[in-house]
């Protein structure tokens, strides 16, 4: 059992050794698959930060009706009411024009060009939350509410958010149409850089055939290097990523201060991360699998 | 109490019957070959080049398999030996390759180890194992050395260290003294006599005459793939051998 398990160290530590006996070629193969995998996993994260933001706005949908600069308070305040009675309508808020103005000059940070204003130009404005979530619908209400008198204009302010959903869903299709063709792209490369350790180690194999090898003890080494040539390409594509990220990060805070907001783009979790270097370490494996396969078991049948 | 004399029976390690060897493009190597070979024993394969000699090793070694007949190795019939067995087999026996079939890329040590690396040795055991091979065959000095710097007759004598490390039961040696000078073929020779003298099982193809005339024992002689009529005489081991068993013994 232990001499089993010192086997494997052994034949490790021989494919550790093998790897850095030719460093330039196995340092590049390992940056293409690195490459090759950061492409969907970058994608991946555009995509996760993408639904988070849009997650926050469509989970509770809402529509801004503005009145007319002319609305007279009496006509405001009938509306108001019709909206407070209204059955699919949850609750509201009433904004008056001169608080929205003065929220603007406080959030948008562009107090200096506002108090260039000589009046206000906002009009009253009520916000409304409803009771519905189907996007149908709520176009519905938003044309219903449009009828009411001196209602200048009503936006559903989710519906970007639904528009950005559908678009995530394409580009998750998307992402696993990469992902499966880069997934083949790493297995052709393990493949045959495999192909290529077998050609030049052929004496060896037939050698050690004859000294009575098993098949799992040949192919153990090739095994071997390919799953960690897989490993290392995915780490590769981890570090890549994460420092992506914080190049994108430190640009977006300067960016996101200008529109007083603090979004940033979360980094992959601890699931995405193993995920990510099981997957490579496995198809890095499969490679080599399809490769000994090919070029040692299949030659062997003549 | 009077006990009786125990029947000295020898195992048979390998037994051919009726084998037939043909290879993909109709040539036929070998033709109806039957004989025995008993635990201990040391035989020589004679013919010129091309009577058939390396096909019969190569069939007791499963690197062939036989077309007719059976071929029987230490109770395994290669015929119908799965895949997955022949390594197995393999290990019982040692191999002296014509071509040496050595390993250039690494030490003399690191080619005398790799049987035990293959077979699962622990590596103290098998430094010791190496060692005490090459010790056997004059070569521990050159440890460290790569097989390329050895003469013809060293790289021979390395094969042998290799095929003896795993301590096999069944020696098998094609050519072994095939380009070397008289005095390199005495040399295995003796080495080989010693071997058997330790009880190792024995048969070594050759068509060197020098080698022969030295060797007293049984030879099994094929011409064009058959045995010759002599040969066939004495191919079994039981009856008409028992002289020289016992000179074995």
């Amino acid at each position: 059992m232990i001499t089993g398990i010192m086997d494997h160290v052994r034949v490790l530590a021989r494919t550790i050794r093998h790897v850095f006996r030719t460093p330039a070629s196995n340092t590049l193969n390992v940056l293409v698959i690195g490459i090759a995998l950061s492409l969907p996993t970058g994608i991946y994260v555009v995509l996760k930060n993408l639904e988070r933001v849009a997650g926050q706005a469509s989970s509770a949908p809402q529509l801004s009706l503005f009145m007319s600069m002319s609305a007279s308070k009496d006509v405001i305040a009938r509306i108001e009411k019709q909206l407070e009675q209204h059955p699919v309508i949850e609750r509201i808020e009433f904004v008056p024009r001169h608080e929205a103005f003065a929220q603007l000059k406080l959030t948008s940070g562009l107090a200096d060009v506002i108090g260039g204003l000589k009046e206000n130009p906002l009009p009253d404005a009520f916000i409304i939350h409803p009771k519905l979530t189907h996007p149908d619908k709520l176009e519905a209400l938003r044309g219903e509410l449009r009828m009411l008198p001196q209602v200048e204009h009503v936006q559903l302010d989710s519906a970007w958010a639904h528009k950005l959903g559908a678009l995530i869903k394409f580009a998750n299709l998307v992402i696993w149409f990469v992902s499966v063709l880069l997934s083949l792209a790493l297995v052709a490369i393990t493949f045959n850089t495999i192909r290529l350790q077998i050609l030049t180690q052929r004496d060896e194999i037939e050698i050690s055939k004859l000294l009575g090898a098993t098949r799992a003890f040949i192919q153990r080494p090739f095994l071997y290097f390919g799953l960690l040539q897989g490993l290392l390409g995915g780490i590769t594509a981890w570090l890549i990523i994460t420092v992506s990220m914080a190049l994108l990060n430190s640009y977006l805070a300067n960016l996101t201060h200008l529109f007083a907001s603090n979004f940033a783009l979360q980094a992959l979790s601890a699931n995405d991360i193993m995920t990510l270097l099981f997957f490579s370490a496995y198809l890095g494996w499969l490679g080599a699998w399809l490769s000994v396969a090919l070029h040692v078991w299949r030659a062997e049948i003549k | 109490m009077i006990h009786a004399a125990p029947i000295i029976q020898p195992t048979k390690v390998i037994h051919f019957s009726q084998v037939s060897k043909r290879y993909p493009g109709g040539y036929e190597a070998l033709k109806n070959v039957s004989f025995e070979i008993a635990e201990g024993e040391m035989i020589f394969l004679t013919g010129h080049s091309g009577a058939g000699k390396s096909t019969l090793l190569k069939l007791i070694a499963a690197i062939e398999r036989p077309n007719s007949g059976s071929v029987v190795v230490k109770g395994q019939n290669i015929a119908t030996l799965k895949a997955g067995a022949i390594p197995f087999l393999r290990r019982n026996l040692g191999l002296i390759f014509q071509d040496h079939k050595l390993l250039f890329d690494r030490s003399v040590f690191d080619n005398v180890i790799l049987p035990l690396q293959i077979c699962g040795f622990e590596h103290r055991e098998s430094t010791k194992r190496v060692r005490a091979a090459l010790d056997k065959v004059g070569l521990l000095k050159r440890e460290k050395s790569n097989p390329i710097t050895l003469s013809g007759g060293e790289q021979q004598r390395l094969c042998i260290a290799r095929a003896i490390v795993n301590r096999p039961a069944i020696l098998l040696a094609d050519e072994p003294t095939g380009n070397l000078d008289s005095g390199y073929a005495n040399e295995i020779l003796s080495i080989f006599k010693s071997f058997n003298q330790v009880g190792v099982t024995l048969l070594i193809a050759t068509h060197d005459e020098n080698v022969l005339q030295q060797f007293s024992g049984r030879t099994l002689a094929l011409v064009h793939g058959s045995l010759t009529p002599e040969s066939a005489a004495q191919a079994i081991t039981g009856a008409s051998n028992l002289g020289n068993l016992g000179k074995l013994r």
